[in-house]
């Protein structure tokens, strides 16, 4: 399975309620469902991943997610997942509200716009980065919301939504020291399970 | 009574000429209806009993060891048995849903058992308005009593029996097709692993029953209807039944599939021209209409019509859909057709939506397809991979 969604994984109670939003091929909910019993959804828009998810035996909900989540009740998950897609929807701060309206908690993961080759590229060809963890040129990139980790956490602190756990890794997944110590420079992908504010 | 080819595919050759040649490798080739007797009094939804029935069914592919590859087809309003192949060598067209039953199809006649059914109060061979009413000696027209959804799936669970099939792989049906199958995991939620709903609605909107309403109207205003006896006086209300799929057709469509297929053409190319049919839209209505004014029986279609406007699951559960499916075990697949405005995909996501209330599995996809309501009966690249996909799937499920 891919490292980004062990990490994932790993966090995930037995038998718990996952929505999976983005959810791919469906390789984490696969997982999830063999390996703890986890009864699981997922909601995607790309008709070659949703044949993967009927192909894989998981259960996907066709929806795009610039739509919103509406048709999802109130807390009827346990855990909302989302893997690399913030960026790309139309209202990444309305979507994290809905995401924690459904669920009792989240996880969500993104690619760091802060991280120190953005920011050399920026600085020095004044132009858009374009990087392993970014590939894509600005005019084609589904990318439309990209942000750093600074970001980020200002805006889950401004809503009031308690960190319960982060973990920042390399392009390959990797935890390392100096990450560590400064995230928002080498970090590559940052992981926030995040709870609901506190009434 | 002549026999019903079911809907023809919309992009068919208005007339399809006659071959002699032998069916395509991929057909399940030529097939006989076969014809089950129950003695057993049945007592409808609506309180009526009958003192027995037929029902006609077809079968293609093999029923395994295990009994556990049997498949049900439930048709639509004009649907009946014969899904798939051909009666004849001769035959014009093969079965209503031969583009996806057959050896290598998305429903493959050679890891599938496959049954087709025509329900009770059809027109094609199964007992309905047609037939003799025991009472009277005469048919029973009009006087049918009225027959639900749910009846045909308990009618349908007794054929299971008869042929053996204790639990269906997949209950698999379109339109009001769909609805059976939708019942049936309701109903028999330990007699079917798979539920396939195709583009169908939890229930019909006032929109829906209103066209529904015109189509009967249209009907029974045909001096030739006399009050659905025109069997006993020799007539058929051909004119009404022929408005009633004319206006059936306008729903089955899209804006965008007629003005592609049929524009603004005229049949002449002369404006003004004495013609009766101008344009070639008419034509296609036309001819439509009239095929199936001689092939079907009008207390048939308001039957059927009827049917589908009661059809509402969540009825017996306080209205709440979540609570009707509450006790199903069927894993379910959810199809729509993105131009589908008479069940759209809205309808078939209410469906979708009470079953993740409920924590049930759920597949769901909505297929891009120019084709309104008739797209669940024409390929689609996209479609038959995700209804393959899933069946495949489901066999190995069943296999473990």
């Amino acid at each position: 399975m891919r490292r980004d969604l062990e990490i994932i994984a790993a966090l995930i109670k037995p038998g718990a309620r996952v929505l999976d939003l983005g959810c791919g091929s469906g390789e984490l909910l696969h997982h999830l469902a063999q390996e703890k019993g986890v009864n699981g959804y997922g909601v995607e828009k790309d008709a070659a991943a949703i044949s993967a998810c009927v192909a894989a035996g998981v259960n996907v909900i066709e929806h795009d997610l610039d739509d919103g989540l509406a048709r999802f009740p109130d807390s009827s998950f346990d855990m909302v997942v989302m893997t690399e897609t913030l960026q790309a929807v139309a209202e990444p701060s309305r979507l994290i509200d809905e995401m924690l309206r459904i669920g009792d908690e989240c996880v969500v993961t993104f690619p760091n716009f802060g991280h120190w080759r953005c920011r050399a590229q920026l600085a020095t060809s004044g132009r858009m980065p374009v990087a392993r963890h970014l590939p894509h040129d600005w005019y084609s990139t589904p990318n439309i919301h990209l942000c750093t980790f600074r970001d980020f956490e200002l805006l889950v602190n401004e809503k009031g939504l308690p960190i319960i756990e982060r973990f920042v890794v390399n392009g390959d997944h990797e935890f390392q020291a100096h990450i560590n110590r400064f995230p928002n420079l080498f970090g590559t992908t940052a992981f926030y399970r995040l709870g609901r504010a506190p009434l | 009574m002549g026999r019903l080819s079911g809907p023809r595919p919309a992009d068919a050759p208005e007339t399809a000429p006659v071959s002699t040649a032998a069916p395509p490798t991929d057909s399940v080739g030529i097939v006989a209806p076969c014809r089950a007797h129950f003695d057993d009094c049945l007592t409808l939804q609506c309180g009526v009993t009958l003192g027995g029935f037929d029902l006609v069914y077809e079968t293609y592919g093999t029923l395994n060891a295990e009994r556990s590859n049997a498949v049900l087809i439930c048709h639509a309003l004009s649907g009946n048995h014969h899904a798939a192949g051909f009666h004849t060598p001769d035959d014009a067209k093969p079965g209503w849903w031969d583009t996806c039953i057959g050896p290598g199809k998305p429903i493959d006649t050679e890891r599938f058992f496959v049954v087709g059914v025509n329900n009770l109060g059809g027109c094609d061979g199964s007992t309905g308005p047609v037939s003799a009413n025991p009472a009277t000696g005469e048919p029973w027209g009009a006087a049918f009593p009225t027959v639900t959804v749910k009846d045909w799936v308990r009618t349908q669970a007794m054929l299971a029996d008869r042929l053996g099939v204790h639990r269906f792989a997949a209950v698999i049906g379109g339109s009001l097709g769909g609805m059976q199958a939708m019942q049936w995991a309701i109903d028999y939620p330990d007699r079917i692993a798979n539920a396939i709903v195709i583009a169908a609605p939890p229930k019909l909107s006032a929109q829906n029953i209103a066209f529904n309403e015109i189509a009967r109207h249209a009907i029974q205003s045909d001096p030739d209807f006399l009050g659905g006896r025109y069997y006993e006086a020799d007539k058929r209300p051909r004119r009404g039944l022929m408005l009633a799929r004319m206006i059936g057709h306008v729903t089955y469509l899209s804006d965008d599939g007629m003005g592609t297929r049929f524009g603004r053409e005229l049949k002449s190319g002369d404006i003004g021209s004495a013609q009766d049919v101008q344009f070639q839209v008419e034509s296609y209505l036309h001819y439509q209409g009239t095929s199936f004014s001689e092939k079907f029986d009008a207390n048939t279609y308001i039957l059927m019509t009827r049917a589908l406007d009661y059809f509402d699951p969540a009825l017996e559960f306080d209205g709440d859909l979540v609570s009707a499916v509450a006790e199903t075990n069927a894993r379910f697949l959810i199809l729509a057709f993105s131009s589908d405005w008479r069940f759209s995909p809205a309808r078939s996501g209410e469906i979708v939506d009470a079953l993740i209330a409920a924590r049930k599995d759920v597949v769901s996809a909505v297929i891009d397809s120019p084709h309104g309501h008739d797209s669940f009966l024409i390929y689609n690249e996209r479609y038959f991979e995700v209804l393959g996909g899933y069946l495949d799937e489901a066999l190995r499920r069943l296999d473990t």
